[in-house]
């Protein structure tokens, strides 16, 4: 008796010990990219690295300033193209449980979240640098936005189903008509939800190299216009990373570095709004 | 009649194929509590909804015969506009999450977009709350959440969402049966007060209930409409067999 149960707490904790070790295991890795890209990176990042646009070949120093601008530029954009789209499909699915032409939307969502972002990028290449003839900051928004779409319809959607349907009813008892009500009743109260998948998926896009290869293409220069060319740090990351100038190559390590605060800080916000605006109720 | 708020004339009620509400007469007057008891899935709470039309937010529901509220005929009506004259409270107390108290009980207003001068919400505030018998817990704290409170004051704040209407008639889904027993005898006491100047029509499974709180009675069983009348008659001396046999717990 005393012996079966010995072997027992054994098997617990020799369970519970393998546990501890996977976790460990696959947390290493990720421990070790980010000690990485600190250790190297940050010995570049000052001021002039962040605000300089990169220099001509075999001349020293530059930076990232174009290509910080252009980040941002561009996260702006996808988030104005797939803000309203991503949230009135999550809406439409969130209302129509069943219904044809919910489950097929259900369905490219899936599929468009789990296609490859090279692929995004060549459609934006096909229906927008291609009849512009120029490739631009605004076909490189497009892309990034179709890579947005999905991640903000699911979160819209699965935070409005979570949405307890006696508060439509209160509402539309009122006499407040239906638009109103999910405008001013539902989605208020859906926001942190879906404020967090906004972020999450410009945190997701944030780092996409592949899309903006055939769109933003990369630029040298600082430029604000949307129709043409423009930088971004993934983009810039690339370009330095693939020099043979070991100058640039720390360049890279340093835009890495950047790049990883960028995607933190939008996950750490999403956090934290997802916990504080939390509506009750 | 001018005393009569609310008149419903052989009125069937199907979901599909079933028919939910079967040839329903009733006449509701103005400044009473009209109860309406029955056991579970006799087509009380349709009933109720046929009233503001809530019925219709699911699909496949069909209705036939008439309603008036006054001298609106209900189904030829916009039913935005007749929910606004009718007020509803349901079985769980569902203030708006989002809102502080005082933009709870003025959000009739707020959502559809009825501007009033400030002092007057103020005042509207006020009165509702009074109403609602909540001013007294609640006015040191109007800008808090309306979630904060207990689930008794909770459903007082939705009366109170409802009476700043100034509605025709409030319709009354259950309101307290997700409710404790104290904050249950509060509600029900304070719809004895409303009844001064509120019609309304109260949807109860709880006998008892519907004999405290109620003026009138209808029974309903299998969508039927087997006994109208005072409460205390049909308490007293049933008409039907089948109510006696419900008030005496024979089923139910």
């Amino acid at each position: 008796m005393e012996k079966q149960i010995n072997i027992r707490l054994f098997k617990d904790t020799l369970f519970k010990g393998l546990v501890c070790l996977f976790a460990f295991a696959s947390a290493l890795p990720l421990f070790l990219i980010l000690y990485y890209i600190t250790k190297n990176g940050i010995a570049v990042i000052n001021w002039d690295f962040l605000f300089n646009l990169p220099r001509p070949i075999g001349e020293s120093g530059g930076g990232i300033g174009s290509a910080i601008v252009g980040t941002i530029m561009l996260i702006i954009l996808s988030g104005v193209i797939s803000i309203p789209f991503g949230i009135a499909t999550g809406i439409y699915l969130s209302e129509q449980k069943k219904g044809k032409l919910s489950s097929i939307v259900r369905l490219c969502v899936i599929v468009l979240q789990g296609t490859p972002s090279i692929v995004i990028g060549i459609i934006a290449y096909i229906w927008v640098v291609l009849p512009l003839k120029t490739f631009s900051a605004m076909s490189g928004g497009i892309a990034l936005s179709i890579m947005m779409l999905p991640v903000i319809i699911k979160t819209t959607e699965e935070t409005l189903k979570l949405i307890p349907y006696h508060l439509k009813e209160a509402s539309l008892a009122l006499g407040v008509p239906y638009y109103k009500t999910m405008l001013k009743v539902i989605l208020p109260a859906g926001l942190s939800g879906i404020v967090t998948g906004i972020l999450l998926s410009i945190a997701r896009i944030t780092g996409e190299t592949a899309p903006l290869l055939f769109t933003a293409f990369g630029n040298q220069f600082m430029n604000l216009n949307i129709l043409k060319p423009i930088d971004s740090l993934p983009y810039r990351i690339f370009y330095y990373a693939m020099s043979p100038y070991p100058e640039w190559h720390t360049f890279a390590w340093g835009a890495s570095f950047i790049l990883v605060v960028f995607t933190l800080v939008f996950n750490l916000i999403a956090r934290g709004i997802s916990a504080k605006w939390k509506t009750q109720f | 009649m001018e005393n009569t708020v609310l008149r419903i004339e052989s009125f069937s009620a199907y979901f599909g194929d079933n028919k939910i509400l079967k040839e329903i007469n009733l006449t509701i007057t103005k400044n009473i509590v009209t109860a309406i008891m029955g056991p579970s899935g006799c087509g009380k709470t349709t009933l109720i909804r046929c009233v503001n039309r809530m019925h219709e937010l699911i699909p496949g529901t069909k209705v036939s015969g008439e309603m008036f509220l006054g001298s609106h005929n209900i189904y030829s009506m916009e039913p935005i506009l007749l929910r606004r004259m009718v007020g509803m409270v349901f079985q769980k107390p569902n203030p708006f999450p989002t809102m502080s108290i005082y933009n709870n009980v003025i959000a009739g207003y707020k959502l559809n977009g009825i501007r009033r001068p400030r002092d007057e919400f103020d005042n509207i505030v006020e009165q509702s709350l009074k109403k609602a018998a909540l001013w007294n817990e609640v006015k040191d704290s109007l800008h808090r959440k309306g979630t904060f409170l207990s689930g008794g004051q909770q459903q007082r704040l939705c009366i109170a969402r409802a009476l700043a209407m100034n509605p025709e008639i409030l319709l009354l889904d259950e309101p307290t049966s997700a409710l404790d027993p104290k904050s249950t005898a509060q509600i029900e006491e304070l719809f004895v007060e409303l009844k001064q100047n509120v019609t309304m029509l109260l949807v109860t499974h709880n006998i008892a209930q519907a004999a405290r709180v109620s003026d009138f009675t209808a029974f309903l069983y299998l969508g039927e409409l087997v006994e109208f009348g005072p409460t205390e008659k049909m308490f007293t001396v049933p008409k039907d067999k089948r109510t006696e046999e419900y008030l005496t717990g024979k089923f139910g």
